[in-house]
């Protein structure tokens, strides 16, 4: 069921793990020493995804359908000929040096909607969204969001270099219904199959920006959607936490403005109840550490108005781990975290209680559970 | 006929890849060439405009390859082409 596998990004590969009794067993090491992005299990047809970070060799994109025994390397997306992007921060009035867009980072997989067999998408460094309809034998860029009259003007880098893509969402109740986020320009939407796309970013702020509350660069960190009430979305963001009960067309701030529920990466929200959430603090973007140099989840029930930290089973001394964006997952009652500095914990109770898996993994960049 | 070797790192994903011979006047022809033996080496060595990646680096006998951007440093019949992972990045 899932839930019973574990899959790790890391930086010296993928990690498989698998559900034993009690306890966890790693079942399997794929491309071994190899950084891996990001890795998931497409739930429609049981097809394990990786993309693939080599220091050397480029982004590679990895496809396992025997529960990653046997891998193929897929043609990883290209940007087209001729594509640009602009170089370094916007700057009001000045027009920023322009360089020819080439694949940096295969950020992200999403599978499409049940109803789209063969759709999956790519969110990748600097700003490409990719969709393929023949379950990835090819990859097309998306145009309608990259050539969206703010790419050029407004999108900057932030987490990586350039801007990227790092979370896509798509709605249950109607695949063409699609959101992404970009770190930074914010979160866009598109309600026709990707040929249209809009910023939805009404309430959130860039508080480092002479113009905070610009439609478009805003420093979101990562997006998620309830999937029983798509319509109430959570996104982490670089200056707190915000949730929008009507599908991004408006933002609310719920963060705790003095901690620890603020600054982070991750975030993860119920499977069926939308007031339910859970974040994994971090001090500031000045001093990326937990959260008072403690690991401490905090989950809120009430849709953000109160946040609970949760530390049963975290070391009760001084930590320094940074969860990824994509390093939180959540299967049932099951979460499990990992860190950059290569802990990784797991709770079988809403995050109440929480077990090591193992204190001696590479860096970890994804975590999901299959 | 110049001669090409490679970085056994690369044979980990390309396990026939072997010194061999190829008939090109170019780096550019000779990745090329490489790439109809060896499917999918080039995207390994290039990106998708056709320059050699950051941390690849390619010597032709004992000089380091000049035109990164488009890889038309020559070839001659008696030349060696060394395919290499450059010290940085990894």
């Amino acid at each position: 069921m899932r839930g019973d596998t574990l899959l790790l990004g890391t930086r010296k590969g993928l990690l498989i793990y698998e559900r034993k009794g009690s306890d966890w067993r790693l079942a399997r090491v794929a491309h071994s020493g190899t950084p891996v992005a990001y890795a998931a299990v497409d739930p429609r047809n049981g097809a394990m995804w990786a993309c693939l970070d080599h220091g050397h060799w480029g982004q590679k994109l990895s496809r396992s359908r025997d529960r990653g025994a046997t891998w193929e390397e897929l043609a990883a997306p290209r940007y087209p000929d001729g594509s640009e992007i602009s170089d370094g921060f916007p700057v009001p009035g000045t027009e920023r040096p322009r360089k020819p867009a080439t694949l940096r980072y295969l950020w992200v997989f999403q599978e499409g909607g049940r109803d789209e067999p063969g759709r999956v998408y790519l969110g990748t460094e600097p700003g490409g969204l990719f969709v393929s309809n023949d379950d990835g034998a090819s990859f097309e860029l998306v145009r309608g969001l990259w050539d969206h009259p703010s790419r050029l003007v407004a999108w900057s880098g932030g987490g990586r270099d350039h801007p990227g893509i790092h979370s896509i969402v798509v709605d249950p109740r109607d695949s063409r219904h699609v959101l992404v986020a970009i770190s930074s320009a914010g979160v866009f939407e598109t309600r026709d199959g990707g040929a249209t796309w809009h910023p939805r970013n009404l309430g959130t702020t860039v508080d480092y920006s002479p113009t905070p509350d610009v439609e478009v660069g805003q420093d979101v960190h990562c997006l998620v959607a309830c999937p029983a009430a798509p319509d109430r979305l959570w996104q982490q963001n670089h200056f707190g936490i915000w949730r929008s009960d009507d599908g991004a067309a408006n933002w609310i701030k719920v963060s705790q403005p003095e901690g620890p529920a603020r600054f982070g990466f991750p975030i993860a929200v119920d499977e069926r109840d939308p007031r339910t959430a859970w974040v994994v603090p971090a001090k500031s973007d000045q001093d990326r550490a937990a959260f008072g140099e403690r690991l401490t989840v905090c989950r809120t029930t009430d849709a953000g108005a109160t946040w609970t930290p949760l530390r049963a089973g975290f070391p009760d001394e001084p930590t320094f781990d940074i969860v990824y964006r994509h390093a939180l997952d959540l299967a049932g009652s099951r979460l499990a975290l990992g860190s950059t500095t290569g802990n990784v914990y797991w709770s079988d109770d809403r995050g109440d209680s929480w077990r090591a898996l193992s204190h001696h993994l590479p860096p970890v960049y994804s975590v999901r559970f299959a | 006929m110049a001669r090409v070797r490679f970085t056994p790192h690369l044979v980990r994903f390309f396990p026939d890849l072997c010194e061999c011979e190829v008939d090109a006047a170019s780096v550019r022809d000779a990745v090329q060439e490489l790439d109809r033996r060896f499917r999918g080496l080039a995207a390994y060595l290039v990106d998708e405009r056709g320059a050699l990646r950051k941390h690849v680096v390619i010597f032709v006998d004992e000089r380091a390859l000049i035109d990164r951007e488009t890889l038309a440093d020559p070839l001659g019949p008696a030349s060696t082409m060394y395919v290499f992972q450059a010290l940085s990045g990894g």
